[in-house]
């Protein structure tokens, strides 16, 4: 039967030769788009120079598309971070800070990236970020360079990778060499 | 015989050129003083104070718009710096990134005498590693990054404990490093004026450098479609000067015309008509005169009213000239001269009680009444006499008087109709009892809704403070204050915990005392006490102690370090928020505690801030509650001093009239109509405020005139037709002074105007209804 199914996928492929040889940014793009929300577990770690070990964290995260996003940090301290359209906010223990998004091109860098790759949305990718995919559709990495100056000041280069419509992990290389990795576990398996 | 007839005109005539010379050095004012208490308690002396020197009436706020976001940003920065270069103003924000970071970095140098957690027991093994810990778990989250960099220098997160207790909720959005409105779409900059919010021509020469230096910037650097706006309480203060003295010219003017226009169709005597003028202008202007003398200042609004005195004033003149008119040499006087002076009478008592108000503005308007209207009496009586030439014939109106005789009688046949009238009057006030009276100082705020309305959209714009409820604390100095302060900080941080108070602001924050600044540098240790207690801090913890030798320099530096003083804040924002928190007054200093509110769907509990503050000095003030408080102490106290006035005049009339019909007869046409009124405003969606109460006294004054005419003693108006017509002719002339009021834009003198025009001719018609008819 899977290999009945296979087969039936190459023939698939090769009537749509073009499709195959670029597992596009489109194709990506789309089959983003098409992801409508879910939880996950995260495990973010922090390397930064100053320090010997990096800093872990984790928690979990909902999403819900195109533009709410909550990321609850359990581990170590107890922090809930909820972007929601042109809102984010920050609660820690009695403090509650909330931003408008256009305020700082830092907070911006972030959540254009995360928010744009999560929605599949290209547009709002590319006005800060050159593109650059590769891979195939179950394991692909895409890499985002900074083309705005002033988010080049802070992060060289964000990594994500995943399979299909689910993001895997996203890697922040920072302008001063530090780097956090943050790898993305769904709760429902699909 | 000649000479001794001239000795009044004489008099007159050097009273005149007095007063005119009082008036013409008279210091003028349409601010906010003539609502500001004259004895007030230390709760309005803080209200006064901050209207009239506080931050709140200190502050611009500004919006640009049009042209392109850049553009605005463009113009925000160059307009910022050219006000700061032009000197009117003492601090000119607009979120400038830079101005922001030269804040950061003097809280950053000053860490160590501003942080609130900087304690022996922090410099203690134990204090490092939790200090330190809390910093490295700070890095996880998305703030961390934002403050990674200082870890080395700030390893215990001092700078954190700073910022963290800032209020960074409220601030404004900033685009294009600037501050905008929420939805981007104007750049916003915040001004604090060098001059008090009282002193309202420097506040209109800084909104004016605002406009100009705006408009020379959008023409230079290309952005023509860019528009400014300005709002604060200095634009409402200079605004409703402006508004106050336009009206007080037009309505003069407009009121002035009508009435000249009436005189000149009745009269048909240019000469009779400036005759007739005489006494009013001599009466606006001794009123002015004694004002002046009695106050200091004369406030516009005073001014405005004036011109409800041409209404009143020119009835005197009419009595004369009409009732006079072929009348023998001094006839008049014997037959109408104590009826007019019994109404001058009247009238005094009824404005002397505003004279006891402790709201300035009444007390001025019943001073300049009684002296107008007593000049005007005088005048009519004494002068106008000898400048009546000898062959002056007035138009015969006894036609007229004639047509209304029938009128009358029609009147008279209705007079059932009175107690019917006033029951209903009654009901109505009855059944809207609650809602009678104006129980806010909105009522007479002279700032159109549309003014408002921007204000609003530019505080929500940029957070700005909404200083309701504050502490306050007294002392002797600028020290004692601030240790005051700090003691408050340390029972308010308590409310803060249990969530009965989102925060609060202080001077001390940014300036603490001496004392406690000195007790945070002696918790610093030294060097080597440092090294060692960081080397066992970080045992267990992913930082080694050789990668903080920048701490142990900033620590050993801060030891050294001078105590911050004012002259070391200068320059940056923060200066500004210690200066308008800490205000030196005469009598001392004093501080101020603004407090933030938790979210509005939680009632706010007053009384545990009280709570928490007794025992010491500090004042709790709820500034939206006692300007209404004040507003109300005025309100009752007019009520009271007008039902005293009102009571006076019977007492007057009682003496005078002798008879307690007759008495009865002159009131209850007056009482009448001021129930009507009442009711018809209340009726009409009307709240009343203080103004309207002067109204009503004014119609008092008005129409015990006219009641008394009816009810001579030794004649009726409708035996003289001539009486009868001069009785309308005065009463039109009143209507038409009131009547350009009730048009006026500004409320204060849109109250009088449609409370005394109705009034006067509802007591005319209704004492020609009441008047006992002689017989035919």
């Amino acid at each position: 039967m899977k290999h009945a199914l296979r087969l039936a996928a190459c023939l698939l492929m090769l009537a749509a030769m073009p499709a195959i040889a670029a597992w596009d940014l489109p194709q990506l793009m789309t089959e983003l788009a098409r992801n409508q929300g879910g939880r996950a577990h995260f495990t973010e770690r922090k390397y930064i120079a100053l320090l010997d070990k990096p800093v872990v964290s984790s928690g979990e995260m909902r999403y819900v598309a195109p533009d709410y996003l909550e990321k609850r940090t359990l581990t170590p301290r107890l922090e809930v971070m909820v972007l929601d359209k042109d809102e984010i906010s920050l609660e820690r223990g009695k403090q509650k800070i909330t931003l408008r998004l256009r305020e700082q091109p830092e907070v911006l860098a972030f959540v254009a990236s995360i928010r744009g790759t999560l929605s599949g949305n290209r547009a709002a990718l590319e006005q800060n970020y050159a593109l650059h995919l590769s891979g195939q559709r179950d394991n692909w990495t895409l890499n985002l360079s900074p083309s705005n100056p002033r988010i080049a000041e802070l992060v060289t280069r964000i990594t994500i990778s995943g399979s299909r419509q689910q993001v895997r992990s996203i890697e922040y290389l920072q302008a001063d060499g530090d780097r956090s990795v943050m790898s993305i576990e769904p709760v429902d398996a699909r | 015989m000649k000479r001794l007839r001239a000795l009044p005109v004489l008099l007159w005539l050097l009273g005149l050129a007095l007063c005119a010379g009082v008036a013409l050095r008279a210091h003028y004012t349409a601010d906010m003083s003539a609502f500001l208490p004259r004895s007030p308690t230390p709760a309005q002396q803080l209200l006064v104070d901050q209207l009239t020197e506080g931050v709140l009436s200190r502050l611009l706020l500004v919006g640009i718009e049009g042209s392109t976001p850049s553009g605005r940003a463009e113009l925000s920065r160059s307009l910022a710096k050219r006000l700061e270069d032009g000197g009117l103003f003492l601090s000119v924000r607009n979120g400038d990134a830079a101005v922001l970071s030269r804040d950061r970095e003097l809280l950053f140098a000053n860490r160590y005498l501003l942080s609130p957690s900087v304690t022996p027991e922090r410099f203690t093994p134990e204090g490092l590693h939790a200090a330190i810990s809390e910093s490295i778990d700070l890095l996880a989250s998305p703030i961390g990054l934002m403050l990674k960099g200082l870890l080395g220098r700030d390893p215990t997160g001092e700078l954190v404990e700073l910022i963290g207790s800032l209020d960074t909720s409220g601030s404004p959005a900033s685009e294009n490093g600037v501050w905008v409105s929420r939805d981007g779409q104007r750049a916003i900059l915040m001004l604090q004026t060098r001059a008090a919010g009282s002193d309202t021509d420097a506040q209109a020469l800084a909104i004016a450098q605002i406009r100009s230096q705006f408009a020379a910037l959008g023409s230079d650097a290309g952005h023509p479609d860019a528009r400014i706006l300005v709002s604060g309480a200095a634009v409402f203060a200079v605004n409703s000067r402006a508004a106050i003295e336009s009206e007080a010219v037009r309505l003069t003017t407009l009121g002035s015309a009508a009435v000249i226009a009436l005189l000149l169709l009745i009269y048909r005597s240019f000469t009779t008509v400036v005759l007739g003028l005489l006494p009013v202008a001599s009466g606006a202007l001794a009123g002015i005169a004694a004002v002046a003398l009695g106050f200091g200042t004369v406030h516009g609004l005073t001014i405005g009213f004036g011109t409800t005195l041409i209404g009143e004033a020119v009835d005197y003149s009419i009595y004369y000239f009409v009732q006079s008119d072929e009348e023998e040499e001094g006839g008049w006087m014997k037959r109408f001269w104590p009826t007019i002076r019994l109404g001058v009478l009247t009238s005094i008592f009824g404005f002397a009680s505003l004279l006891f108000s402790g709201f300035p503005g009444l007390a001025q308007l019943g001073l300049y009444s009684i002296a107008g209207l007593v000049t005007a009496a005088m005048v009519t009586r004494f002068v106008l006499p000898h400048l009546r030439p000898a062959k002056l014939h007035i138009h015969d109106i006894a036609p007229i008087g004639r047509a209304l005789t029938g009128l009358w009688a029609w009147l008279s046949r209705l007079r059932r109709v009175v107690p019917v009238l006033g029951l209903a009057a009654i009901l109505v006030l009855v059944a809207n009892r609650e809602h009678i009276w104006s129980s806010s100082l909105s009522g007479l705020s002279p700032v159109s809704s549309a003014d408002q309305a921007l204000d609003q959209s530019l505080r929500a714009d940029l957070g700005a403070p909404n200083l309701r409820y504050l502490v306050v604390v007294k002392a002797g100095s600028r020290e004692a204050a601030l240790e005051q302060a700090e003691s408050v900080g340390e029972r308010l941080r308590g409310l803060v915990a249990d969530g009965v108070l989102a925060g609060f602001d202080s001077p001390a924050r940014f300036m603490p005392s001496a004392a406690t600044q000195q007790a945070r540098r002696n918790a610093l240790p030294e060097r080597d006490t440092l090294a060692h207690n960081l080397e066992s801090a970080l045992v267990g913890l992913p930082l080694r102690a050789d990668r903080l030798n920048a701490f142990l320099d900033d620590v050993d530096k801060a030891r050294a370090q001078p105590l911050l003083t004012p002259e070391s804040l200068r320059g940056s924002t923060l200066a500004l928020a210690v200066d308008s928190l800490l205000l030196e007054r005469p009598q001392g200093w004093t501080a101020l505690i603004p407090l933030r509110t938790p979210d509005s769907d939680t009632p706010f509990e007053s009384a545990r801030v009280e709570a928490a503050l007794r025992g010491t000095q500090a004042l709790f003030v709820d500034i939206f509650g006692e300007s209404n408080n004040l507003y109300r102490t005025y309100l009752d106290e007019a009520i009271l001093l007008s039902l005293a006035g009102i009571l006076a005049i019977v007492v007057l009339m009682g003496v005078v009239l002798r008879e307690p019909m007759r008495l009865v007869r002159v009131m209850v046409p007056v009482i009448t109509a001021e129930l009507l009124v009442m009711a018809g405003l209340v009726a009409t969606g009307h709240a009343l405020t203080l103004l309207h109460l002067v109204g009503m006294l004014l119609i008092v004054a008005v129409g015990t005139n006219y009641a008394l005419f009816f009810n001579q003693a030794d004649r009726n108006p409708g035996d003289d037709p001539r009486t009868l017509a001069s009785l309308l002719l005065a009463n039109l002339a009143t209507v038409i002074g009131f009547g350009t009021l009730a048009v006026s834009p500004v409320p204060v003198l849109q109250a009088i105007g449609i409370t005394v025009g109705p009034g006067a001719v509802l007591t005319l018609i209704l004492s020609a209804m009441l008047a006992h008819r002689g017989p035919r």
